[in-house]
């Protein structure tokens, strides 16, 4: 396995099939993987995770899109070009989803089939709870300074709360008038909250 | 902004159903910041609420399976959802849906900006200062809109806010998430095992 190509697609099936609990678990797995081999430096991965917390998406796809863009050019100078990295983005970012893209693909046709057993049944209703619970935790642990008061200024810090509370009430309570059927959809909300942001902090 | 559930809608007119399948996993691709959990409120709007493709506990069983497996927490939902409704078919044009945009935006980045031109860019930093806290409520939105539909009574509430504060302390091992859903998963199935033995021998369920 001398090429970048193979190399590339083996190491981010590896992050795809060991990489459990969301984007930031997977993060160390990512970096291990690309920082170790030289493909790009300690800095570029620092740049990476900004830019990944900067546009949508999962933080896992970005990173392979952009390591597999960028990997193969600074291994070999035969690879560099669009074309190429193009090639190394496909990969890897495919390399990274099939594993857990057939995963749960088995076990939903598993489940599927065991549909009507008391057993599974019972293990579901089991697991309701315990997912509210998982929900529940990825809300306290983003109520963080780097999300509420990323430069330890007080009115940023209420004002940031201001902007929390208000989205909350958006996508959760029907428009008044409306006869408690149609509610605010949260695309909408993350738009406002967006032009919030600039109108506040970047005039 | 959309009208109140109707149930089945996504069956009744099912003609272009992969088409909005992708659509919505598109836009829920798009819009998603700040990792898995925060999809959720966007695909119980798209998904559940306004097509009618999923049972709101349905969506909670397919969660538990998401979160229980390895990968991209955000591609295994869309995986599981579209599989729920097309089996394999539907499972591909819904992950492939939720991976496109940052695919595409990543790949213009890489291709036409160098990271400093992001990083360092003042109006993007500016809208995301606005947008990081909307996210957080976007995700306890769901935390309540979920516990309805796991019915989640006086009784049963010590269940979620023991694994929230066990995750929440972050301490290796025991603030793993995957340990709480195979205790969950556990718990269920001796409670069945439970009250299943007390039908069985003619007594009756408490």
């Amino acid at each position: 396995m001398n090429n970048i190509y193979l190399q590339l697609i083996w190491a981010y099936i590896k992050i795809g099939i060991f990489g459990f609990g969301g984007g930031y678990a997977m993060l160390s797995l990512v970096e291990k993987a690309v920082v170790g081999p030289g493909w790009i430096s300690e800095t570029m991965f620092t740049d990476i995770v900004a830019i990944s917390q900067m546009t949508p998406g999962p933080i896992g796809i970005n990173s392979a899109t952009y390591i597999g863009y960028v990997a193969p050019g600074s291994v070999s100078p035969e690879y560099s070009g669009v074309a190429w990295g193009l090639l190394g983005s496909c990969l890897a970012t495919l390399a990274v989803v099939l594993p857990s893209f057939f995963l749960v693909l088995y076990s939903s046709h598993f489940i599927r089939r065991h549909h009507e057993s008391g057993i599974i049944k019972g293990i579901f209703m089991g697991l309701r709870p315990v997912v509210v619970g998982l929900i529940a935790s990825a809300a306290l642990m983003l109520m963080n300074a780097s999300n509420f008061n990323p430069n330890g200024i007080s009115w940023q810090l209420v004002v940031n709360i201001v902007i929390s509370v208000v989205a909350f009430c958006l996508v959760f309570f029907p428009i008044p008038g409306s006869g408690g059927k149609k509610k605010i959809h949260p695309i909408l909300v993350i738009i406002l909250a967006g032009l919030a942001g600039y109108l506040i902090y970047g005039l | 902004m959309e009208t109140s559930p109707t149930p089945n809608a996504g069956h009744k007119k099912s003609g272009n159903l992969y088409l909005r399948l992708f659509t919505s996993f598109f836009k829920i691709g798009a819009f998603t910041f700040g990792g898995g959990w925060a999809m959720i409120s966007i695909i119980e709007r798209e998904i559940v609420d306004k097509n009618g493709w999923i049972e709101r506990d349905d969506f909670l069983d397919l969660l538990a399976v998401a979160q229980s497996l390895p990968g991209i927490l955000a591609v295994n939902i869309a995986t599981a959802v579209g599989d729920h409704l097309r089996k394999g078919k539907g499972a591909a044009i819904a992950a492939l849906g939720t991976i496109l945009p940052s695919f595409l935006i990543i790949l213009a980045i890489a291709i036409f900006l160098t990271p400093d031109m992001i990083k360092n860019n003042k109006t993007i930093s500016a809208i995301f200062m606005g947008i990081r806290p909307a996210v957080v409520a976007l995700i306890v939105a769901p935390v309540i809109t979920s516990a309805k539909a796991a019915g989640i009574k006086l009784r049963t509430l010590w269940i979620p806010a023991l694994v929230t504060l066990m995750i929440w302390l972050d301490m290796g091992f025991i603030s793993n998430p995957i340990l709480y859903i195979l205790l969950g998963g556990l718990g269920g199935y001796l409670y069945f095992r439970y009250t299943h033995s007390r039908i069985r021998k003619g007594g009756e369920v408490a």
